[in-house]
């Protein structure tokens, strides 16, 4: 946190209050029973609780891929729920990266591709783009193999591709779901070292989905989810 | 946008290039269909139209009868030489009118027999017919006022009689006289109707009534009309005279006809116009169905990859882009397949108009409508599966398995 003292922290991502309800009558699911959370620019949280407590519900509010039921979601003062379909792609577009556990690489596409998609849906010209995608792949430790498709690299090296797809953009917020979930610990550890290192050294805030303390020890600030409520949110005292 | 959309699309199709080559290959057997028909259907039709130009243009043909079908008249009496005189003197459009007479007969030189048609005419029968001499030379005025015994044979008679040897200056037989061949007429080949051209023998008119038939009967008489005067107008005209010469009165039927080449051109080319479009439409039915073709591989394809358009939406993609990839897609692969498909075509068609020896026609206006129809085609059958895409919700999708 010592990092970033000089600059001023103000809430990047805000939940007000926020429900989600699916499905409706006695059907009806209620995931999210009023959630109030605050995110400031560099934070790097990572979010926990057992299956059903509403996570993943909360990410894809977060994301802009849903939006609540009630309550408000301000993502830098502009309230998502608000918004359009396709504004809310727009924010995406701009504002935000994704990491997710099954890597989700677009498969017979050489890294370079895949890295070069968002920028593609930027509208930026094809030279910057070859050396921008470049870079964040070297960035990711990953120089010299651009032309691998996702089927000739290790699913470690699959995550980092899709870490230099979620950075590659300099999103404010990287939203990371379970992104060590499906690696060794090794490779785990290895991809938490680089979110950390973005975190540090590029400011990006990440928040991360974990069910493994492990991983969640890398974070700043732990959450703990439960039937939907935030059940605890502490400052990790081990985070170096 | 667009160009980025390009990018996306030829991306995609350069993934899966094998799949891609299955989704047109209707649209390349559907274009290649319709355009291999329609050259070949208007090589058909021009040819008839060149062998029928080739009698020569502005031609009328009188003959004895009533024409009751193909090769049945009713009997009638002949015409004979003051009959043309009296068309040629009193119609002021026809410019000549050459009077025939025919017989089957056997043509005979040394060891070789060829049964073929011995034809009396004059000299205006080469005018009229629009036909040279390929060697040797036409009649002289002495030899057809004389009936000398001299003839001019078709190229097919030339060969079966003479095969490699000349024959200007040989003496051939026919029936009970010898008659001396005084040249050869250049090849016309298959007529439309399908009978050899080149397979006759011309006599002087006076020669073939003396020797061959025994009397003054005319049996054909081809009119020429003036350039640019109306072949209909000349046509009952002839009508007019002959009825009068022939004393036909009131209601009576002709018992004679004529016919004009133009109704014969319109009616045979109108036949193979007609089947040239059937046999286009039954093509654009396959072009059809390649087009639903696309739109079931398409459809699989968003089922397929529901979750690489999670992905895309997640990344950002708006909705309109992501119709904008698929449709972009289907486009690109069914003006893909129209491409080969004319490639192939105009392989196609060369090789099988060399083949049904037709003339090969390059129709680049068939080739533009059915690139543009293959085009359309993706428009129209990529649009659902696009927008089957576009709707998707990215939680779902990202999900799918």
């Amino acid at each position: 946190m010592t990092a970033q003292a000089e600059t001023e922290r103000h809430s990047l991502v805000e939940l007000q209050a926020v429900t989600k309800v699916y499905g409706s009558g006695t059907a009806a699911m209620q995931a999210l029973r009023g959630i109030d959370l605050r995110i400031d620019a560099g934070e790097f949280v990572a979010v926990m609780g057992p299956s059903g407590s509403g996570k993943s519900t909360c990410m894809n509010i977060l994301g802009c891929l849903d939006t609540p039921t009630g309550g408000k979601y301000l993502f830098r003062d502009i309230e998502v729920g608000a918004l359009t379909r396709n504004e809310r792609a727009m924010l995406r577009r701009h504002h935000l990266g994704f990491v997710f556990q099954g890597f989700n690489l677009l498969n017979r596409t050489s890294a370079l591709e895949n890295v070069e998609l968002p920028l593609i849906y930027r509208g930026i010209k094809a030279a910057e783009r070859h050396s921008r995608a470049s870079r964040a792949l070297a960035a990711v430790g990953l120089a010299g193999w651009e032309h691998h498709t996702p089927g000739e690299l290790s699913g470690g090296q699959q995550q980092r591709v899709a870490i230099a797809r979620a950075i590659v953009t300099e999103p404010a917020v990287l939203l990371a779901d379970e992104p060590t979930g499906n690696l060794d610990t090794a490779r785990s550890i290895e991809i938490m070292e680089l979110l950390t290192a973005f975190n540090r050294d590029q400011g990006i805030t990440i928040i991360m989905v974990t069910h493994e303390q492990d991983m969640a020890r890398f974070a700043r600030r732990v959450v703990h989810f439960r039937d939907g409520l935030v059940w605890a949110d502490q400052i990790n005292g081990e985070a170096h | 946008m667009l160009t980025n959309t390009l990018l996306l699309a030829l991306r995609e199709i350069r993934r899966n290039v094998l799949r891609s080559f299955l989704t047109i290959l209707g649209i390349v057997i559907g274009v290649a269909a319709v355009i291999v028909m329609v050259t070949i259907g208007s090589g058909a039709t021009a040819q008839v139209t060149e062998q029928i130009a080739s009698l020569g243009s502005n031609l009328l043909m009188v003959r004895v009868g009533q024409h009751m079908g193909p090769g049945q008249t009713t009997a009638a009496p002949p015409f004979d030489l003051d009959d043309s005189q009296a068309i040629l003197r009193e119609i002021p459009a026809v410019t000549e009118v050459a009077p025939s007479s025919s017989q089957r007969l056997t043509a005979v030189y040394g060891n070789e027999n060829w049964s073929t048609t011995a034809t009396g005419i004059d000299n205006k029968f080469f005018t009229v017919r629009n036909w040279a001499v390929q060697s040797g030379r036409r009649f002289l005025d002495t030899e057809l006022r004389a009936g000398k015994a001299v003839c001019v044979i078709g190229a097919t008679v030339g060969k079966e009689l003479f095969g490699e040897m000349n024959p200007i200056d040989s003496s051939i037989r026919l029936g009970s006289f010898s008659c001396q061949v005084i040249g050869v007429l250049e090849a016309k080949g298959q007529s439309t109707f399908g009978s050899d051209q080149d397979d006759l023998i011309l006599l002087p008119l006076r020669t073939f009534q003396r020797r061959i038939s025994g009397n003054q009967d005319i049996s054909l008489m081809q009119v020429s009309v003036a350039e640019g005067r109306s072949t209909d107008k000349a046509k009952s005209d002839i009508e007019e005279v002959l009825r009068i010469r022939r004393h036909i009165v009131g209601a009576e039927n002709d018992n004679f006809q004529v016919r004009d080449m133009k109704e014969i051109t319109k009616m045979l080319t109108g036949t193979t116009q007609i089947l040239t479009t059937l046999l286009g439409a039954v093509a654009a039915v396959s072009l059809l169905v390649g087009g639903i073709g696309i739109m079931n591989i398409m459809l699989v394809s968003v089922t397929e990859r529901t979750r690489e358009i999670g992905i895309r939406l997640a990344i950002g993609a708006l909705e309109r882009e992501v119709l904008l990839q698929f449709l972009v897609e289907a486009v690109v692969l069914s003006s893909f397949g129209g491409v080969i498909g004319i490639l192939l075509a105009v392989s196609g068609s060369i090789g099988l108009a060399h083949l049904l020896k037709i003339p090969f026609i390059f129709n680049p206006g068939i080739m533009v409508i059915a690139f543009l129809f293959s085009a359309a085609v993706g428009i129209i059958f990529g649009f659902f599966p696009a927008k089957k895409a576009a709707r998707l919700d990215p939680i779902d999708a990202l999900r799918h398995e």
